[in-house]
């Protein structure tokens, strides 16, 4: 009998939460900018994640639930964020807006976890934010992994968050 | 007038819950900062706190091990101290209450979430 593959599927089972993960990836997204921004996200359609992104915001999860959250903006979204939650504009994309978007990648995570089913959230640790900017970088999804994706906007400026579960 | 310390390790966050204490009206004379528990200590040997507000997830000192710092001084131990942060578990929850901490607030939060449990220890 194959265990590992009997196990790795009860491990994915009992971690997703009830309403999907697009949903509670969508709702704890939602929650984060609607609180700390003060403005709803708004669906946008037809758009994919960039192959190429100024900028992306990754946070790795361990444990019951293991794989990468990332967010993904232009350098110009994350300054009108962050000027939004500091109350004062930025408009360079230093240091302050580096640890802002961070920042927030950080409370969509925790906020993504808080929906899991039950004593996973208990199990599941979360890393540091790693942010990449530039013009000239792909990221590739896992192989044999779970792929999950949404897109709005804020202010015009759109936003794709990504999660990628290794079974 | 109350004196109160922030530890957490980004300084936007920091700058953000500063931001909102004002916003909730609370009436402050001097905010401190430190990065991590370490830097937590040091700015509490050198000056007089009403409050702690704290990150859990820090490098070299994090928010437990802070807990677990103040609780071995009489004085440091007398500060309320309420935890700010993502690791909204059951079991961090718990961790962090019975280590000391008189309140803990999930992030994202508001400024009145913030007042409502900063208030009342402020006004003790």
């Amino acid at each position: 009998m194959n265990w590992q593959a009997a196990l790795d599927s009860g491990r994915s089972a009992t971690a997703e939460p009830t309403s999907g993960w697009t949903t509670a990836l969508e709702a704890a997204t939602r929650e984060v900018f609607e609180v700390m921004l003060g403005i709803p996200l708004h669906a946008v359609s037809d758009a994919e994640p960039p192959l190429v992104a100024d900028l992306t915001v990754m946070v790795g999860l361990s444990g019951q639930l293991r794989g990468v959250l990332s967010l993904h903006c232009t350098a110009e979204s994350a300054c009108l964020w962050v000027s939004r939650m500091l109350g004062t504009e930025q408009t360079e994309f230093g240091q302050n807006v580096r640890d802002g978007i961070g920042e927030v990648a950080n409370m969509v995570v925790g906020s993504f976890k808080r929906k899991l089913p039950p004593g996973v959230d208990d199990n599941c640790m979360i890393s540091t934010p790693t942010v990449i900017s530039g013009s000239d970088y792909h990221l590739h999804a896992l192989s044999g992994g779970e792929h999950v994706e949404v897109s709005m906007g804020f202010a015009g400026a759109p936003l794709w968050v990504t999660l990628d579960l290794r079974r | 007038m109350k004196n109160v310390l922030i530890v957490d390790d980004s300084s936007v966050m920091r700058k953000i819950i500063e931001r909102c204490l004002r916003q909730a009206g609370m009436n402050l004379s001097k905010v401190h900062e430190a990065n991590d528990g370490y830097e937590g200590l040091s700015v509490l040997q050198e000056n007089a706190v009403d409050l702690i507000l704290c990150d859990i997830n820090m490098p070299t000192m994090d928010g437990l091990e802070f807990l677990q710092a103040l609780a071995t001084s009489e004085e440091a131990r007398r500060i309320p101290v309420v935890m700010i942060t993502t690791e909204g578990s059951e079991d961090r929850v718990y961790e962090a209450l019975s280590n000391g901490a008189r309140g803990y607030i999930r992030k994202p939060f508001t400024a009145e979430q913030l007042k409502e449990q900063v208030a009342p220890l402020l006004e003790a």
